[in-house]
Order: structure tokens, then sequence, then C-alpha cells
């Protein structure tokens, strides 16, 4: 089975089981103190309590924050999914000049800090006389969310036979009704992770949701607030605890869907 | 009047008119016309590159044509896009749906027809019928061989009984085998269902077998087309007679002596006198001929008839049913190819020593007569 | 008579549309104005929120405040100051170097753990790969919380270890310092370093390996003769995509850097806040920007150089 190239590694493999622990267990001291009955974040732990919970429920910022976060971040998944599903077919499926020059256009929020592009906005935005609000956090993370859009839905179409959509118009259906048939049933796994990893994205945005929010706030702006208070620390660790575990749900989906689909492709 | 028009369309079924396609500065296509005629097995032949892909398919809608026009049953075809048109293509990678089902692929195209669905099944089994795949309906796509696959594609195209049907070398994917009973079955289903052929291919004898006629490309030009016997026999050129099987090359002039007698002289071949028919040129005009290496016979000693020459044996390899030597001969730099059946069970010149005389013999008829480019 | 075998077709083709509008046909006979249509809104989404607010941030850097407004004669003289004023040059230089310390470190931690998956995980690779990268999809800014959590003053490791017995008083150096901003940033962009290392490792053919083995090398010297230079694609790729954005992060430093962790972004982000300069803050995006292009050129000519020498 293992070639002599790919012999088992122990010191490689001990390296990569502490490579995750590491990755993750920064990250699980969250939820572990949020459950902690004490204001002060330190060991030892003073005893199991669902109480800092109970309070979110009952605060009405929190559920404003959060239906805003949920809002922005519906819209955005779905213009950017649907304009990357666009983006993503004229690429690989149409001889366009300046292609890799465009690809490298989509794909430059990936590569430029974000401040840069959220004064830029605001700037802008404030020049044309556009009072802040939610739908200019959108307009902001349609930005940052497009590329990674493109970026997931590339390869579900580089990764199909274009003759499949060819044998579709052969066999009598327009352009139109081949999408319905044959692209999009193909494309589907693709476009389900764009939809989450995107709507994550935006959910979990601050950068930009920092210099475009107006009066209304997002969620993690909520909680960029609430960081200031120490005696706020424990409700922060359970909306964050919250958060992380419907962010990392979402994406595993994103990520297994998307891939799986990628290697049954194969 | 109609019924004249008609039986004009048949011969010019497709007709291909001063067509060329460039991608930039590629010119793919380059200033081809031809015919078409109905019910026939027409083959595009040519090797990678050479343009038979191309004209595929802009028979069938996905390239357009930079100049010309194609007519499809004396309908031009410019402005209709792939799904209007009356032709349907099997694809090189068959293209089967990899999230249907052989039936759902195979109705794929009915849907525009708006049957009933008892109609619409029963069509489908015979079309199941038909490919020899019956109760195959309910397999999915990535449970298929290569041959079921091909069979597939070419049930999901024929059950809208199109005009023309494309095939994009649909046998290149299968192993030798399975590919030379699928031309029998290819063949042999074209002939049943009656319906007009464009084969592309690269492979020269799958040509030859299948084809009524050929065409066969090169550098986006279509060079000759003919039927099979008559591209091997007759080719009118030094490009189509290499790329369809061996053949000897030889310089020559023609002597004339008044309107009588004609002969070419040839590098190392002699005066070989030929028909005035066949031989239209002045004295004294160069002239390049060949002779196919089977149509040449050996022997240890001179035969009493017909041209002969001697030649020296250079290498001999023994291929099975027959044998092929290559021998030179005095007058011509590279040696002759000569291949020979291997009629009894061992010929002595196969274990011929190298440099052993042999006498090659021919007929004059068997002398080809090329075009001079 | 063999015609029968077959279904007969019920509409015999459909007849050729006449052509409609003009703009419907050149759609139709050209594919790159279909292409070009299907990419028009994201391009033009994509030229509203990136060229056009440039474009405006670089005019804005080239006025000057004056009182709650701003005077729109055109001058360079914000851009003077962002060079004569060393508290502006002081932070531009200490952003890139916890940005490069950050990005060295990343890169090099993530290269073996990218290089196992590539080379030693058979099975469940798509999962390694998930985990691996998940934690890059959850909010930065909790990502970075669960660090000042964890580096606190009174934190996980200062509490752990002193209730273990093992240290008195708090370690101070851990919050509030440039280690606590490098070590976040290594964390939290450890996988846009996994990804492309790992593509160019999985990209290249096994073959190769074997080929170098069979002609003498030892793992050692496979490794930085044939792996390293063929993953080096990667290895730029991943430096470039941590480097340019880590050099503009503000959360970070603002949560865990204190004064001596401050970075360029805190102070663009005081400029468009509490300073209410924008044009200085307008001019420090753009210094920002002309340096990492500066500085990503350098690396890419001095990568290109020393691999040219390499292979």
């Amino acid at each position: 089975m293992s070639s002599y190239i790919k012999r088992p590694n122990r010191a490689l493999q001990l390296y990569a089981v502490i490579f995750l622990i590491v990755l993750y267990v920064p990250v699980l001291f969250i939820p572990l103190f949020s459950f902690n009955d004490s204001i002060y974040v330190r060991f030892p732990l003073q005893g199991f309590t669902v109480k800092w919970y109970g309070e979110l429920w009952t605060r009405e910022p929190v559920w404003n924050a959060l239906w805003n976060s949920v809002k922005v971040g519906l819209v955005v998944s779905v213009i950017s999914t649907v304009l990357g599903v666009m983006a993503a077919r004229s690429i690989t499926r149409t001889r366009i000049r300046g292609k890799g020059a465009l690809v490298t256009f989509i794909m430059m929020p990936l590569v430029i800090p974000g401040i840069i592009f959220g004064v830029a906005l605001l700037v802008l935005l404030s020049r044309m006389g556009v009072p802040l609000s939610l739908y200019t956090v959108g307009l902001g993370h349609l930005i940052i969310c497009l590329p990674f859009a493109v970026a997931t839905l590339l390869p579900r179409f580089e990764g199909f036979d274009p003759s499949i959509e060819e044998a579709s118009a052969d066999l009598g259906e327009n352009g139109w009704w081949t999408f319905w048939r044959v692209t999009f049933p193909m494309v589907m796994p693709g476009i389900v992770a764009s939809l989450l990893l995107t709507f994550t994205i935006s959910f979990d945005e601050f950068i930009m949701a920092f210099f475009l929010t107006g009066t209304d706030p997002t969620l993690p702006m909520y909680i960029w607030g609430q960081l200031r208070f120490p005696k706020e620390f424990p409700s922060v660790l359970a909306m964050a605890a919250l958060i992380l575990f419907v962010s990392f749900a979402l994406v595993f989906v994103a990520q297994w869907v998307g891939r799986k689909g990628l290697e049954d492709q194969e | 009047m109609k019924g004249t028009s008609e039986m004009a369309s048949a011969d010019r079924f497709i007709s291909i008119r001063k067509v060329s396609k460039s991608f930039g500065a590629f010119q793919a296509i380059d200033d081809v016309s031809m015919d078409i005629r109905q019910g026939e097995f027409f083959s595009l032949l040519g090797a990678s590159g050479c343009g038979k892909t191309t004209l595929l398919r802009m028979l069938a809608g996905f390239e357009s044509t930079s100049k010309g026009e194609i007519f499809i049953d004396d309908q031009p075809m410019s402005d209709v896009p792939p799904h209007h048109r009356p032709v349907n293509m099997v694809f090189q990678s068959y293209a089967i749906f990899p999230h249907l089902n052989v039936r759902d692929n195979i109705a794929y195209g009915l849907r525009k027809q708006k049957l009933s669905a008892a109609r619409r099944a029963e069509m489908v089994e015979d079309m199941l019928d038909l490919i020899k795949l019956p109760g195959y309906g309910n397999r999915k796509a990535n449970e298929l061989s290569g041959g079921q696959r091909q069979r597939i594609a070419l049930a999901r195209a024929l059950i809208l009984r199109p005009k023309v049907l494309l095939l994009d070398e649909p046998l290149g994917a299968l192993d030798k085998q399975l590919r030379e009973q699928m031309q029998l079955e290819l063949r042999a289903l074209q002939r049943q269902v009656g319906i007009t052929f464009v084969f592309v291919t690269h492979d020269q004898e799958e040509a030859l077998t299948l084809s009524d006629r050929i065409a066969v490309m090169a550098g986006g030009k279509v060079l000759q087309v003919d039927t099979p016997a008559g591209l091997y026999e007759t080719p009118k050129t030094r490009d189509v007679a290499s790329f369809i099987g061996n053949m000897n090359f030889f310089r020559g002039t023609v002597r004339r002596n008044g309107s009588a007698m004609a002969a070419i002289e040839a590098e190392g071949l002699g005066t070989i006198p030929m028909s005035t028919a066949e031989l239209t040129k002045p004295d004294g005009a160069p002239v390049q001929i060949g002779l196919r290496p089977e149509k040449f016979s050996l022997s240890p000693t001179r035969p009493d008839t017909g041209l002969a020459i001697e030649g020296a044996l250079r290498t001999a390899s023994y291929m099975g049913e027959r044998s092929q030597y290559y021998l030179s001969i005095p007058g011509k730099d590279e040696p002759v190819a000569v291949s020979s059946p291997n009629t009894h069970r061992l010929i002595g010149a196969q274990d011929a020593p190298e440099g052993q005389t042999l006498w090659l013999s021919w007929s004059p008829e068997a002398i080809v007569i090329l075009e001079t480019d | 008579m063999a015609e029968t075998s077959l279904p007969k077709r019920r509409s015999a083709g459909a007849p050729p549309r006449a052509p409609a509008s003009p703009l419907l046909r050149l759609l139709r006979r050209s594919e790159s104005a279909r292409g070009y249509l299907m990419m028009s809104p994201t391009l033009l989404i994509m030229t509203f929120g990136i060229v056009v607010p440039f474009f405006i941030l670089l005019v804005i850097s080239l006025w000057t405040r004056q009182g709650f407004g701003f005077d729109t004669t055109l001058t360079l003289a914000n851009y003077g100051r962002s060079w004569t004023e060393p508290i502006y040059g002081a932070l531009m230089l200490r952003s890139f170097w916890i940005s490069g310390v950050a990005t060295v470190a990343t890169v090099l931690l993530c290269y073996p753990m990218a290089y196992y998956v590539a080379f030693h995980v058979h099975r469940n690779k798509m999962m390694w790969i998930i985990l691996m990268t998940l934690p890059f999809w959850t909010s930065y800014l909790l990502r970075v919380f669960a660090w000042k959590v964890i580096l606190g003053y009174e934190g996980v490791i200062n509490s752990g270890l002193m209730s273990a017995g093992l240290i008195d008083a708090p370690l101070g150096f851990l919050l509030y310092s440039p280690t606590a901003v490098i070590i976040t940033l290594a964390h939290a962009w450890a996988a846009f370093a996994i990804l492309p290392l790992y593509v160019s490792l999985e990209k290249i053919d096994k073959s190769l390996l074997e080929a170098a083995t069979d002609l003498g090398d030892g793992p050692m010297a496979r490794f930085f003769r044939v792996t390293l230079p063929l993953s080096m694609p990667g290895v730029i790729a991943a430096s470039f995509l941590i480097f340019i954005p880590t050099t503009g992060d503000y959360i970070t430093p603002a949560l865990l850097g204190g004064p001596d962790g401050a970075m360029i972004g805190n102070l663009i982000q005081l400029q468009f806040g509490a300073v209410n300069n924008w044009p200085m803050g307008a001019t420090l995006s753009i210094v920002l920007m002309l340096w990492i292009a500066a500085l990503a050129l350098v690396f890419l000519l001095v990568t290109r150089k020393v691999q040219g020498r390499i292979t």
C-alpha cells in the first residue's frame, strides 16, 4: 500500500497531532469558560452554570444585532453566489480575452488588507452622501465574499467536461434549459458550499463592518462594543461560543459538500 | 420541379461552401468546400490538429464560421444555434450526463416533443434494444463501461432521428478488440437506420473499414475526398499517399515520342511505359510517382515477365501475415519498402542475410502519378 | 423497412429562427460577448467597490484637514509628514517586522503539516484538510478574543501556571506585547498557509521523488533538491497571502498589542476615528499599499532568482 516515499513517519505524525491540538485548543477555551460560574476568566474553574446563556436570551440588543447579521448574511450570500456562478461560468466556458487579469482582479480582496478596503469604501460613501447602514455593510461584505464565491465555484465548473453542456444543446435544449437540467445539478454542491461559506464570512466579518456600520450594529460589532466592559466578559464568552459552534457547523457542511462533490466528479 | 431539386439535394445533403475558421492568428479551417450525400457514412480523416474536429463542431454549431456557409438539407446554418440544428452528436468523451440514469440520458432530448410517459418509455426501450442494452434503463452513468457509454451516447442522439449524426472519434477510448467489434456494429447500425453519419477519426484503418467516402484533411484543408479504395489506389498527392498506408516515392521525368508513346523515366526504376490517357504532361516535365510496398514482388532470380530491377536487402522484419523488407536500389538514395505476404510457412528471403541480392518486379498499372506540389 | 426500427421524429427539426435584434445576434454569435455579459455584474461591483474607492482615497490623501472639514487644494503635505514624522515610519516598520516574523513562523510551522497530509495521509485526506482550515472560516474577532482569554494577565496560561504552583506572579510579557500579536497572527492565519502549501506539495509527481532516491539522494538531500524547490510556488503564495493582509491588521494589535504592539492599522483607524483626520488616514493607507507592493515585488524577484539558482 505505502511505497518507499510514503512510508509512515512517526515524527511527522506526532507533529500533525500537536499541530491540530494547538490549532483548536485556544478556540475551545471560549466554550469552556462560558460555562464557568465566575465573571473572571481564569483558572481554577469555579463550577458549571448556564446562567450566561440565560442572560443573553433576555437581552434585546443581542437579538437585534443577531437579526441584523442574519439579514446581511443571507442577502450577501445569495447575491455573491449568483454572481459567482455567472462569473465562474463565463471564466470556464467562454473564450474571453484577458481572462487571467480578470480573475486576478476579482481575487484582489483576498490579498489587500481589509482596513484599506474599509476606509476606501467609507470615504467613497461619505463623499457620495450615502448614510452608513446595513446596506453599506452588505456592500462591503459583498466585495470580500465575491472572491470566495468565485474560488469555491471555479473548481466545480473546471471539474466537469464542457461537452456535457454541449451535449444538452446538441440534444435540443437552449441555454436556459441546459443550465437548469445539466449545469445547475452538476454544480449544486459548489453552490451550497458557496452559500454557506459566504454567509459565514459575512456573519463573522468585523473589519468592514467596523467602518461601514451605521446605527444598526451587526453581531461582531455588538461584541466589540461589549469587550470594553470586563464584567460583560462571561456573556460575550457565551455569545462567542454559540457563534463559533454555528460557524463551525456551517463551514464544515460547506467544505464537506463542496469537496465531496469535487471528489465524486473525479 | 420539386423532384429535381430533391434529387440534387440528396447529393449535396450537407454542403460546405468556402468555409474558413480562425482562432486568432491560427487558421483552423482554410477555405473548405465539399458535399456530403444523404445516407452515406462519411469520414473526416487526419492527424490531430488538422481541423477535422473543428469542422465537425461547426456542423454541430459549437463553432461559428469565420467565412463561408454550411447548408444542411438546403438550409443555411450560420444563424441556427446548436439546439435548433437537425443534427446530433456523439462526443469523444460521450458526455453522458452523470447525474441522470441511462433512461433519462436517452430521453433527454425528448422533453420538447410533449410525448406521453408511456410513449416515451416505449421509445427508450426500443433504443435500448437497438443498442443491445435491454434492461439497462436504471443504471447510473458511473456504472457503465466505456463501450456501454458509447452505445448510450449513440442511442441518446439517434432517438431524436437527426438528419445527420456527428461522431467525434467515438471509438478512440476503447481497447483494440472492443473497437473492432464496435466498428462492425456501427457500420451495421448506420445501414439499419439510414441516417447520414459524419465520423471524425485519426485512424486510417478505421476510416477505410467504415466509410462510404473519406475526406483526408491536413492543415485545415481538405486534401482529397474519395472512396476508401479510391484513396488507397489513386491518391492525388504525396501527403494523402503517405497518410493512408505506406508508399514508395520516386522522382521521374516524362518521356514522349509523338502522341502514341509515353513513358516515365524514374530514379532507380528505369523507364516505365505508361498509357497516354494517364500521362498528359509534356515531354521533359518532372513527375512524382508512387508505388505501394505490396505492389512489388520479390524473387531470388530475375522473373520472366514484367518490369524488374535488382536490389540489395537491407533489413527484413517478420510481421506475421506478411514481412516487410527494405532494399537499396541503384540510383535512389532512400531504400525501397517491399511488403510481401507470407503465403508459405517460411520464405527464404526472411532468413536472407543482409546485402543479398533480390529481384523486385512490378506492373506499370500499379504506378500512381502524384500531383507535384 | 429498416427505417421502422426507430421511432419517428415528431417535430421534423424546428425551423431556424429569424435573427432578432443586432444585440441578440451578437450575443448568439460571439462567445466572448456572452462571457463579458455574464461577468459584468461582478466586475461592476468590484469596480465600484475597489477601483472607484481607491481613486477617491488617492484624491483625499492630497487634501488636508481644516477644522471639521477639508481643504481641497491638492498638496503632498500629508505624504511629507508621513515621511518626516518618526511615529509613522516607526509604526510602518514595526508592522512589517511583526507581519514578517508571523509570516515566516506560520509558513515554517505549516510546511511539515502540509507535507504530512500531502505525502503520508492516504485515507480521509479531505477530512484532514477541512480540519486544518475550519477555524479560519470562523470569526476572526472571536479567535483573537480567545487569545486574549489565554494570554491575559489573569488569563488561562498565567492562572493555570500559578494554580499549578509553577510561577508566583503573572508573566507580564504574554499580553500587550509584539509577541502576543505574533503568536495570534500566526495561529489565525495558519489555514492561509496550509492550503497553498498543500496544493503545491500534492501536485509533485511522486515518481520524481522516487527518481531522486534512485539516483542516490537520501531523504534530506531529496527534500532540499527536489521537494522544496518544487513546492516553492506554494511557499511564495502562502507568504503573500499572510504577509499582505496581516500588515494592515488592527484587531489583533488593538486587543493584544498594547502600546508596544500597535501597528500601522491602528494608526489608520485612529485617523478615521478619534483623531478625525481623514486625509492623513488616506495617505497612510496609500503609503502602506505602496510599501506592500514594493516589498512583494522585491520578494518575488529574490525568490525567483534563488529558485533559478537551485533548479
